[in-house]
């Protein structure tokens, strides 16, 4: 039990030991002296046995439903039936030649078991619902603490796969700039290393704005483009409030990545992929074009990895199934992203 | 004079390999190609002795385009896919560069290939005719019709039959020779989806509507498109185990 739970226990007792002696003072008229001690007696014995029932469930509840309540039943009448054997022995060893007050005590036996009995099965059975509510309040702070690291485990896995082969291309193309036209060579080494710094600081962060989404695409199509020379062009035109709208980094980078290697490994000619973005009903939409040869394409198999992984992000940040399309007409294939934003930005979810 | 083909997508990965091969100044590069369908076209002009190829290219991939040469140069792959590698040797390749590689790489595999090249010209054609026969499984065909490439998802193949040195895939669209054998495919085909059903023929799973007895022993299994494939008595029960019975 937590403070407070024990403050509120006392301070009933202690209520009740003021009732229970001024009931025997007032009513019964027994001296205050006798009606002290017996009420002492009673309340503090029967706090005990309170206690005792409410440590027992603490530590020990039947799994099986139905066991739950017989057992309390049968722990607390037993409690009941010790605590109304040793209060009365208490009283009688205190009171040896009352006669008068020891009748009385006899009379009121079967009240006492009844009142004592009631009060202990309430306490046994409300600390009872009270430490199996705690119980189910702790595994669900388990269960989803497991889901955080699970889902930060999968982000986490699907941003790592981006990476190597970008990479050594990159390189690559460095080591021919290198020789050929120095001056590139550098300014591509400085690029890359501004997209891997990005793409390293971006794992801390929660939510960023379109604008720096896009300075930090920008640097990755730059990259791309003098890799793939004069095949690859690029168009980006976003509506102007749309800039400080805000989303989850790494987002839009894989289905870039997407476009790109199904507009240059699907087709031989040159290609334009095109990014777009706009708000409809509060929400951010980004929508990004790329050329595909349909014959190549099954269409069972349209989305690809790449828009496998992005749909399991979005579903992971906002349990929506529906926050990525994609369509295919003619040679043109549209992924359709829609970021809310009415969603808390600064939570982690 | 020694004839060399540099096939890569990326304009600056075709540029290292140049250079490096001013060390070798018996080699000309004879042309540059962007993708498998150009290097297809200049292996069969330019009867190159050995090209420079990179794997992840548009359309086809440098191993597609291995199954469709005649004339086989030697091959130095040149790709960030590290991968790739195993493959690469069991297709006979001379090396297998990762990008970025070094000038001494590059020169030692080009050294390699031209010791061997001048003790036994064009033994790296019989190599790569073994090689052949180690597929890996794949989601589509390539075959060449006319001089012209066409690409075929693996689902739309009805069924495989063999004709000589060649099989005949059969889809919607017709038949087309490829210059590959049965147990090729067989290899190359997800099991799941085609079986052996014959010694002559391997069946798209998919396709079948109706199994009919035939003859003593043997099956006919009658196929969406009408046409009729016989099913042997050992390939009966492959059959079946593919179709869940």
């Amino acid at each position: 039990m937590k403070g407070k739970a024990w403050w509120m226990f006392i301070m009933s007792f202690g209520v009740w030991l003021l009732l229970y002696g001024g009931l025997l003072y007032f009513w019964f008229d027994i001296p205050l002296w006798q009606a002290v001690t017996d009420s002492a007696v009673h309340v503090i014995l029967l706090g005990a046995a309170s206690m005792i029932i409410s440590q027992n469930v603490a530590y020990y509840r039947p799994t099986v439903e139905s066991m739950k309540f017989g057992y309390v039943n049968v722990v607390s009448f037993s409690l009941s039936v010790l605590w109304v054997c040793l209060s009365r022995w208490i009283l009688k060893s205190v009171f040896v030649s009352d006669t008068v007050y020891l009748h009385w005590l006899n009379n009121a036996i079967p009240i006492h078991g009844l009142v004592g009995w009631m009060i202990i099965t309430g306490i046994g059975l409300r600390s009872q619902m009270w430490y199996d509510a705690e119980d189910v309040q702790e595994m669900l702070q388990r269960k989803e603490a497991n889901e955080k690291i699970v889902r930060e485990a999968e982000l986490f896995k699907l941003r790592q796969q981006l990476q190597p082969h970008f990479l050594f291309n990159s390189l690559n193309s460095i080591n021919a700039l290198i020789m050929l036209r120095p001056k590139e060579a550098r300014e591509m080494v400085l690029k890359l290393s501004d997209f891997l710094r990005g793409s390293i600081k971006r794992e801390d962060e929660e939510w960023i704005t379109l604008e720096e989404e896009l300075n930090y695409l920008q640097l990755y199509l730059d990259i791309e483009k003098v890799r793939f020379g004069h095949r690859l062009s690029t168009e980006v035109v976003s509506d102007e409030n749309t800039e400080k709208m805000r989303m989850p980094p790494m987002l839009l980078q894989p289905v870039v990545e997407n476009a790109i290697k199904y507009g240059l490994y699907d087709t031989t000619g040159e290609i334009t992929i095109s990014i777009r973005s706009w708000i409809a009903d509060n929400m951010l939409y980004i929508s990004i074009q790329n050329p595909f040869d349909n014959e190549l394409q099954q269409p069972n198999k349209g989305t690809g990895f790449g828009l496998n992984s992005i749909r399991r992000r979005l579903y992971l940040l906002f349990a929506r199934q529906d926050l990525l399309e994609t369509t295919a007409v003619e040679h043109i294939f549209t992924t359709i992203i829609k970021v809310p934003q009415t969603h808390d930005k600064s939570s982690n979810n | 004079m020694i004839k060399a083909v540099i096939i890569d997508d990326e304009p600056l990965a075709r540029e290292v390999v140049k250079e490096y091969l001013l060390n070798f100044p018996q080699i000309q590069v004879v042309q540059e190609c962007n993708d498998g369908f150009e290097g297809l076209k200049a292996i069969q002009q330019q009867q190159p002795d050995i090209i420079f190829l990179d794997i992840q290219m548009p359309k086809i991939t440098g191993f597609e385009m291995l199954e469709l040469v005649e004339n086989m140069p030697a091959v130095i792959f040149t790709t960030a896919f590290e991968e790739h590698a195993i493959r690469a040797f069991e297709v006979h390749a001379v090396d297998y560069l990762l990008k970025p590689f070094s000038s001494e790489r590059f020169d030692k595999a080009v050294q390699k290939w031209l010791d061997q090249y001048q003790v036994t010209p064009a033994s790296t054609a019989a190599l790569l005719e073994t090689a052949a026969a180690n597929p890996v499984q794949s989601n589509r065909v390539v075959i060449k019709i006319n001089g012209k490439i066409k690409i075929i998802p693996v689902q739309d193949i009805h069924y495989i039959e063999a004709a000589d040195d060649y099989v005949k895939i059969f889809t919607q669209e017709g038949s087309f020779l490829k210059n590959k054998t049965m147990s090729f495919f067989e290899k190359m085909l997800d099991p799941q989806q085609f079986t052996r059903v014959h010694r002559s023929y391997i069946l798209n799973v998919n396709q079948v509507t109706r199994i009919d007895p035939y003859e003593k022993e043997n099956h006919l299994a009658i196929l969406r498109s009408g046409a009729k494939v016989l099913v042997s008595k050992t390939g009966y029960p492959r059959l079946k185990s593919a179709l869940g019975l």
